[in-house]
């Protein structure tokens, strides 16, 4: 990428920056000694840089000879493209905090969520947490081919749970998923609702200090968001600070005291979840 | 560190403009979300996530064969299957070596011992670049997914031997003593893997023409295990000038570890005096190594 471009690009976010600098004010003014003003998560100035493969273009594309005569001009992988996906994220969230991230597709708001659980390095900058927050994302654990019983002892094992504690837990999950004699059945054989609901049931049975949720709500019916809504809000009494990211800006409306609109990998507004909702359904 | 550049930043820390985010983590006991742990506590980890790995390589069984009609018979077939196209090959087609006693015997248990290395490798060589999405949504120590490849072939490996115990007795082997130390030799091994699989999964996880490179590797591999030919006796019509060849081959761990089983299981082969050395140095070696080979980039695993 152009060095002119990002500096540019980070000039612009300074502006807006400055123009939003009142925008959060309650922080500033809580006590930092209670409980419930104390940092969990401090983002510093984070940069999160992608490399993706497989993305040649089509001019390229299977060509032997193309890739022999790029490697002897030492030009490097085509197929390996950087991107770019944080430029420079700042902010502190506290315990009590629910903060929603929203923005358009490939704004850099899952990249954010990884980084914030520790799973992605910081290319530059640094996220500091205390204790250690999770993703809600125990799918990639999961296999579909495998009964319900089996995928939630193997999800709950994934997300570090002991024996013990799968027990204890199992008939909550069966119960909060509402899959039923489902649970006996390869989970391909789910309807994408099913599915979802177990994921989320395997996925909240943990208690988490910070807990970071990407998208989770979007599948489900109406009773069922619901059910999650509940979950959400006790996980952010009892622990601390949510993060949740969604393109359904009611979910975020209702369960946020905060929002980070993220546009292109900066953060383009932070504040009141109406008034940041508001800038972002008029942009 | 360096200081947050917006003002918006500063504000939220909630002091003066000077007081960079680094500071107030500090003062409020944050840490870094991303560092890797010392090494015993990374082995703690490992540890505490024992059963996931158990259960992740037994549901990695049971969901490899869900597809098909027979489902778990396969996990007896597929050894079975691999004898009779080995017997076939190199037993009745070329020609049986007659001056290899029970060479069926020989043969199978070759492929055996070498199949198992083999799939625990290859597997664990892919056990991080395959398993990005779960790196990166979730918080384990990563060396539990090659751990958890290599309990998987372990399991598989059950089922070969009681397919080989099956062959050696039918060819006409009777059961000693020493067959009680079949599991140490197999232990060795498994440990030699353990090690191997972690070394290659951080190669094959950074360098990702490894997995087209492997099958080529583990051909020559597997010329050069003996699996098909003594390795003694080849050795010793080698012309002085390649001697070097004769060292390569007898320290191969593989071989060694072939070596062992057969004069375990072969009443009449005499294994070379260098296997059992050769088996232990090399797992003890390939273990140290491979752990903390893959342990120094814990914590770059997943960034692609």
């Amino acid at each position: 990428m152009a060095e002119a471009e990002v500096v540019a690009q980070a000039a612009k976010a300074r502006e807006s920056a400055q123009a939003m600098e009142r925008v959060w004010p309650v922080s500033a003014e809580e006590p930092q000694a209670s409980p419930v003003g104390t940092p969990t998560v401090i983002v510093d100035d984070l940069h999160i840089v992608y490399k993706v493969y497989g993305a040649a273009s089509e001019a390229e594309k299977g060509n032997a000879v193309n890739a022999l005569l790029r490697l002897l001009k030492r030009q490097g992988r085509p197929q390996m493209k950087e991107i770019h996906a944080v430029k420079g994220v700042s902010f502190v969230a506290r315990h009590g905090d629910a903060i929603g991230i929203i923005g358009r597709n490939g704004s850099g708001k899952s990249t954010l969520l990884r980084a914030i659980a520790g799973l992605l390095p910081p290319h530059k900058g640094a996220v500091f947490t205390d204790g250690q927050p999770s993703l809600l994302g125990v799918n990639a654990a999961l296999m579909k081919e495998l009964t319900g019983e089996r995928n939630i002892v193997l999800g709950c094992y994934a997300m570090g749970m002991s024996p013990a504690e799968v027990r204890a837990q199992y008939d909550d999950i069966v119960d909060f998923s509402g899959i039923g004699e489902f649970v006996q059945f390869p989970m391909s054989t789910y309807s994408s609702g099913m599915g979802a609901r177990l994921r989320f049931a395997i996925a909240s049975a943990k208690t988490h200090d910070v807990l970071l949720i990407d998208e989770a709500l979007a599948t489900g019916d109406r009773e069922f968001k619901r059910k999650s809504q509940e979950r959400i809000m006790q996980m952010r009494k009892s622990a601390g600070t949510v993060f949740l990211v969604a393109h359904n800006l009611d979910v975020i409306e209702e369960t946020c005291n905060r929002v980070i609109w993220l546009h292109k990998g900066k953060i383009k507004m932070d504040g009141d979840p109406k008034e940041v909702i508001s800038a972002y359904n008029k942009a | 560190m360096s200081q947050p550049e917006s003002a918006v930043a500063d504000a939220q820390a909630g002091g003066p403009a000077t007081d960079s985010l680094a500071e107030l983590a500090r003062r409020h006991g944050l840490r870094r979300a991303i560092a890797r742990p010392s090494l015993p506590s990374y082995v703690r980890q490992l540890w505490a996530r024992r059963h996931f790995v158990l259960k992740y390589a037994t549901s990695r069984n049971v969901s490899k064969y869900s597809d098909s009609a027979l489902g778990q018979l396969w996990q007896l077939l597929t050894p079975l299957l691999n004898a009779g196209v080995y017997f076939l090959m190199f037993g009745v087609i070329l020609g049986q070596q007659k001056d290899i006693p029970n060479y069926t015997a020989f043969l199978i248990t070759g492929v055996f011992i070498f199949t198992f290395t083999q799939r625990t490798v290859t597997g664990g060589a892919k056990s991080i670049s395959g398993n990005l999405s779960m790196i990166r949504a979730l918080h384990f120590p990563r060396a539990a997914l090659p751990l958890a490849y290599a309990v998987q072939e372990l399991q598989q490996l059950a089922w070969s031997m009681g397919v080989l115990t099956a062959i050696v007795l039918l060819t006409g082997e009777s059961p000693t003593i020493r067959w009680l130390l079949v599991p140490v030799a197999l232990l060795l091994q498994l440990i030699f893997n353990v090690g191997a699989s972690l070394f290659m999964a951080r190669v094959g996880a950074f360098a990702r023409d490894m997995n087209q490179l492997l099958p080529f590797i583990m051909r020559t591999w597997l010329y050069a295990s003996g699996v098909f030919f003594s390795i003694p006796a080849r050795v010793d019509d080698l012309p002085e000038s390649l001697s070097f060849v004769r060292y390569v081959l007898e320290l191969n761990p593989v071989a060694a570890y072939i070596e062992l089983m057969r004069d375990l299981l072969i009443h009449e082969h005499t294994p070379p005096q260098w296997a059992w050395t050769t088996a232990i140095f090399w797992a003890v070696f390939a273990l140290v190594v491979g752990f903390w080979y893959f342990w120094r980039a814990e914590e770059r695993y997943g960034r692609g």
